[in-house]
C-alpha cells in the first residue's frame, strides 16, 4: 500500500489563531480589492467594464514599445498592450464608455497597418463591448454567486447545522476573496474567465470543507466523550490524506494547463490554481476552526462533551 | 449480490448509449460511417462555441428612435408631394424634433384647407398648433410605439434574410429584450465582411445632382479620403439649403482599395428608395468589370420612367448608406424597369452588395452593444492547445492513480473514462456548445470524479487496517464514503444550478456541464465502480490491491 502521510495527529486547532491571522490578511486583500472593482480603480476586464480588445497575430516579432508609439501617433495612448511573445501574439486593450461610437477596433487594425506594413498580421480575435452589458454581466454575476451561496447554507444546514453552513459558506467565500485577492496584487486582468474559475474554484472548496465537516460529524457520533477540539483534529486527521491526494490530483492537471494552455487557458488556470491551493488550506484552517468560534446550542451535534 | 448483473448491465448499456450519442460529434469516425447506415445515427452532436472554432457573437441594438425619424421624414415627403398635387404652395415642410412635422406655407388662404388634407390624409397624425402660415402636426404616442416595435421586428426579418442568403452553418439569431439582437455566426472566416453584411442599413436611394449650385460651390475635384469630414465642414455654410455633399470612393486599380474621394453636390431628397426593388444580381459588363443590376418592382419601374424621362442630360447619383456608388448621367428615359449599379467594387463585395439589397434596407441604424469576434486561428489554437493539455494532464492523474491504488486505481480509471464517456454523450444527445468555460466544467467534473474514488479508497484502507476482511472492508468503505459524496456533490450542484439560473453566456455553459458532470459523477462512482468490486469480490479475495 502507497501511502504519502500515512496515520497522522496533527494538533491543527491549536494554530487557528495563526490560521486566522492569515486568512484575515486575505481577506482583507479581497476585500480592498472587490471596492477596486466596485469603484473601477482595479483591472477589470473589458467583458465588465466595457471596450475594445484587438489580438493580433504578427508573422514576425514585434516591439512592444514601436507599438505603443504607433498607436500613440494616431491617438490612441490609453491603449494598454500585453504580448505573448512565443507566437508574436499582440493583445491590444481600450477601456472606454463610448467606444463602440468610434470603432475602435477599426482603428486599431489601420493603425497596424499603417505602421507595420512590412509584419502582416491576422486578427485573432476583437472584442467589443458596451458599458451598459459589463454593468449587467457584473450584477448578474453578483446574483448568481449570492443565489448559490444562500443554497449551500440552507443546505449543509439541513445536513448538518446552520453553523456548519455558515461556516462552509464563509470558507467559500474567504477562498474566493483570497484569489481575487491576489490576482489583484499581481494586477491581473479580472476577466469573465477569471470569474468562472473563482465559481470552479468556490466548487472544490466546498466539496473539501463538506468533506472534512462529514467526517466531523461522524466522530461526534463515534466519540461521545471527546472535547470538540480533539474530535475536529481526528476528522480533519483523519481525512487529511483524501485532502492532500486530491489536492495533488488537481494540481497534476492544473501546472500544465497553466503552462503550456495557451494564452487563453492561462489566467483562468492559475486562478484555479491558486484556488486550490487556498481552498485545501481554508477547509483545515478556516471552516473547521469556525465550528469552535460558534459552538453550537445543548442538543446540538457538537454541544456534546464541550 | 444477485443484483450486480442489473448493475452491470446498467453500465454497460448508458456507455453503449452514451457512444451512441457522442459519434456525430466525432468527426473522424462519423465520416466513416458508410452512408447506408447513417440514418441509424443522431444526425447532429456537440457543436463548439466560438471560442473554440471562431466566428462572431453580436448583440445589437436597433435605434428605434431614429425609425420613428425616418418615418416622420418619410411623412414629410408625402406630405409635399401631397400639397404638390393639389397645388397648394408652400415655402418648407420638414420635421421638428423628433415627432413634428412642420409646415410653412405660402398663402393665408390656402390653411384651413390644408390643415383639413392633413388631417383626413394622415390619421396617425394630430395637429399641435396653428400660428398663422405654421401648422405642427404630430405623431400619436400609440403610432410612435407602433413604429418602434415594427422596426424591431423588420430588423430581425432583415437581418435573418441577409445571414440566410450569407450562408452560414448553424446561425443563431434571436431577439434579446425589447430591442436588442442576438446573432451568432460561428466558423465564419471574414468578420468584418460578415459584420457589415449584417450591419450596413443599405439603404439605397437614388438622388439628383444639385447641377445648378454646384459650379460655383467650388468643390475640389477629388480630396484625400479622411479629408472627407473637413470638407463638409468647409463647405457647411456655402451649401444650398435643400442639398448636401456626398463622396464617391474612387480606387485606380482593380483591388478595389478606394485611393480619394470625388465629392457630389446633391439634392437631399431621394427620387426614388430602394424599397421598390424586386431583385439585385451580379453581373458583368463586356469588360468583365463587375455590377450589380437592379430590376424594380411594377411601381418602381413606372416611377423610374417618370424621372427619368424628366430628367433626361442630367446626372443622378446612385447612394448606398449615404455613399454615392456611382453619378451616371441619364441619357434616355429608362422605361425597362432596370438599372445598374456600378462601382468600384471587388466580387465579393458585389455579392455583398446583392444580398443586402434582395433582403431589403434595415428600417433603422443598429448599434453595436456587444462585439465578440473570434478569428478562425484563435480558435483553432485554443483548441489544439487547451485539448492537448488537458489530455496529458488527464493522463498524468490516470497514471498517478494507478501507482497509488494499483489496481484499484485502474478501476478508478475506468470510471473516470465512464465519466467523460456519458459527459460528452449528454452533451452531444443535448446538441449543447462547447465552450472553454464548459471546459473548465469538465475539468472540475473529472476532479470530483477523481475525489470520490479516493474518498471510497481512503475509508476502505482505513477499514481494511483495522482488519476486516476484504469484502466487508469495501462495502463499508462505499457505505461510509456514500453521505460525504452525495453532501459533497449535492452542495456544489446547487451552485451549478444558480449559475444556471442567473449566469448568462458563458456561465451558462459552465454550469450545464457541471450540473450534468455532477449527476454523472454520482452515478459512475457510487454505481459504476462498485459494481466491479463485487464482481471481483466474488472471489473471496484474501488481499485487495489498492
Amino acid at each position: 500500500m502507497l501511502e504519502i502521510v500515512g496515520k497522522t495527529n496533527i494538533d491543527f486547532m491549536g494554530k487557528r489563531h495563526v490560521a486566522f491571522g492569515v486568512s484575515g490578511l486575505l481577506v482583507l486583500l479581497g476585500l480592498i480589492a472587490l471596492v477596486q472593482i466596485g469603484t473601477g480603480a482595479a483591472n477589470l476586464g473589458i467583458d465588465f467594464a466595457g471596450g475594445t480588445a484587438v489580438q493580433l497575430k504578427f508573422e514576425n516579432e514585434i516591439r512592444l514599445e514601436q507599438a505603443r508609439q504607433a498607436l500613440g501617433k494616431h491617438g490612441l495612448h490609453e491603449a494598454e498592450l500585453q504580448e505573448f511573445t512565443q507566437d508574436h501574439k499582440l493583445l491590444i486593450r481600450v477601456k472606454t464608455e463610448d467606444t463602440l461610437e468610434q470603432k475602435i477596433a477599426e482603428r486599431i487594425v489601420e493603425v497596424f497597418e499603417q505602421e507595420f506594413s512590412h509584419n502582416k498580421f491576422v486578427v485573432d480575435s476583437s472584442t467589443e463591448i458596451g458599458p451598459t452589458i459589463g454593468h449587467r454581466l457584473q450584477q448578474d454575476a453578483l446574483l448568481a454567486i449570492t443565489i448559490s451561496l444562500i443554497g449551500i447554507i440552507l443546505y449543509v444546514a439541513t445536513r448538518f447545522e446552520l453553523r456548519f453552513g455558515v461556516a462552509a459558506a464563509i470558507a467559500t467565500f474567504h477562498d474566493v476573496l483570497a484569489v481575487l485577492g491576489i490576482y489583484y496584487l499581481l494586477d491581473k486582468e479580472i476577466t469573465l474567465l477569471v470569474v468562472t474559475a473563482l465559481l470552479t474554484l468556490a466548487g472544490y472548496s466546498l466539496t473539501d470543507s463538506v468533506v472534512v465537516f462529514d467526517r466531523i460529524r461522524e466522530n461526534l457520533r463515534a466519540r461521545r466523550r471527546d472535547t470538540i477540539l480533539k474530535i475536529i483534529n481526528a476528522g480533519i486527521n483523519q481525512v487529511l490524506t483524501r485532502t492532500l491526494i486530491t489536492t495533488l490530483t488537481v494540481v497534476l492537471v492544473l501546472v500544465p494547463l497553466t503552462l503550456f494552455g495557451g494564452e487563453v487557458l492561462h489566467d483562468f488556470s492559475l486562478a484555479l490554481l491558486l484556488g486550490v491551493i487556498v481552498g485545501t488550506y481554508s477547509s483545515v484552517f478556516v471552516a473547521s476552526p469556525l465550528l469552535l468560534v460558534w459552538p453550537g446550542g445543548k442538543g446540538r451535534l457538537l454541544s456534546r462533551g464541550a | 449480490m444477485k443484483k450486480i448483473r442489473g448493475r452491470l448491465f446498467l453500465v454497460l448499456f448508458l456507455s453503449v448509449v452514451s457512444f451512441y450519442l457522442f459519434l456525430p460529434s466525432w468527426h473522424g469516425l462519423y465520416d466513416r460511417v458508410p452512408e447506408s447506415v447513417r440514418w441509424l445515427i443522431p444526425p447532429r452532436g456537440v457543436s463548439l462555441g466560438l471560442d473554440l472554432q471562431g466566428g462572431i457573437h453580436l448583440v445589437l441594438e436597433v435605434e428605434e428612435d431614429r425609425a420613428v425619424e425616418i418615418a416622420v421624414d418619410r411623412t414629410a415627403k408625402a406630405m409635399q408631394d401631397l400639397l404638390t398635387d393639389k397645388d397648394i404652395a408652400f415655402d418648407k415642410i420638414e420635421r421638428v424634433g423628433s415627432l413634428q412635422v412642420q409646415l410653412d406655407l405660402s398663402k393665408d388662404e390656402t390653411v384651413e384647407e390644408t390643415a383639413e388634407l392633413i388631417r383626413d390624409e394622415f390619421p396617425s397624425y394630430f395637429q399641435v398648433s396653428l400660428e398663422g402660415r405654421i401648422l405642427v402636426v404630430e405623431l400619436l404616442d400609440s403610432e410612435v410605439d407602433r413604429i418602434k416595435n415594427a422596426a424591431i421586428n423588420q430588423a430581425l426579418e432583415t437581418i435573418r434574410n441577409r445571414i440566410d442568403q450569407f450562408g452560414v452553418t448553424e446561425p443563431l439569431l434571436q431577439r434579446q429584450g425589447r430591442k436588442e439582437l442576438v446573432i451568432q455566426l460561428p466558423g465564419v472566416k471574414d468578420p468584418e465582411r460578415a459584420k457589415s453584411l449584417i450591419q450596413d442599413t443599405a439603404l439605397l436611394e437614388f438622388k439628383m445632382l444639385d447641377e445648378e449650385n454646384q459650379p460655383e460651390l467650388g468643390l475640389p475635384v477629388q480630396v484625400e479620403r479622411r479629408e472627407e469630414s473637413s470638407i463638409r465642414e468647409k463647405f457647411a455654410d456655402k451649401v444650398p439649403e435643400g442639398s448636401e455633399i456626398l463622396f464617391e470612393p474612387v480606387s485606380d486599380s482593380k483591388d478595389g482599395v478606394p485611393v480619394f474621394s470625388r465629392p457630389y453636390l446633391v439634392r437631399k431628397g431621394a427620387v426614388l428608395t430602394g424599397d421598390v426593388l424586386q431583385d439585385a444580381r451580379v453581373n458583368y459588363t463586356e469588360f468583365s468589370e463587375v455590377y450589380v443590376g437592379v430590376t424594380f418592382d411594377s411601381k418602381g419601374a413606372k416611377e423610374f420612367g417618370r424621372i427619368t424621362s424628366a430628367n433626361v442630360g442630367k446626372f443622378m447619383a446612385i447612394v448606398l448608406d449615404g455613399t454615392v456608388y456611382s453619378a451616371p448621367r441619364i441619357n434616355e428615359p429608362i422605361l425597362g424597369g432596370r438599372a445598374q449599379i456600378t462601382g468600384n467594387f471587388t466580387t465579393d463585395e458585389a455579392n455583398d452588395l446583392a444580398i443586402v439589397l434582395r433582403a431589403g434596407a434595415l428600417p433603422a441604424p443598429m448599434k453595436t452593444v456587444q462585439d465578440l469576434t473570434v478569428g478562425p486561428s484563435l480558435g483553432q489554437d485554443s483548441i489544439a492547445k487547451g485539448l492537448k493539455t488537458t489530455l496529458i494532464a488527464g493522463i498524468i492523474v490516470l497514471i498517478f492513480m494507478v501507482i497509488y491504488y494499483r489496481m484499484s486505481g485502474m478501476i478508478a480509471d475506468a470510471a473516470l473514462v465512464l465519466n467523460l464517456l456519458c459527459l460528452l454523450g449528454a452533451l452531444s444527445g443535448l446538441n449543447a456548445t462547447l465552450t472553454l468555460p464548459g471546459i473548465a466544467g469538465i475539468i472540475l467534473t473529472i476532479g470530483m470524479g477523481v475525489d470520490s474514488n479516493i474518498l471510497i479508497f481512503e475509508r476502505i484502507r482505513e477499514e481494511l487496517r483495522q482488519g476486516r476482511p476484504v469484502r466487508l472492508a469495501v462495502d463499508a468503505g462505499y457505505d461510509k464514503a456514500f453521505l460525504t459524496i452525495v453532501d459533497s456533490h449535492v452542495t456544489t450542484l446547487i451552485t451549478g444550478l444558480a449559475l444556471f439560473l442567473f449566469g448568462t453566456g458563458p456561465i451558462k455553459g459552465f454550469a450545464v456541464t457541471l450540473c450534468l458532470g455532477i449527476a454523472i459523477n454520482l452515478f459512475t462512482a457510487l454505481i459504476g465502480t462498485k459494481v466491479v468490486f463485487d464482481l471481483i469480490n466474488r472471489r473471496k479475495l484474501e488481499r485487495l490491491s489498492i
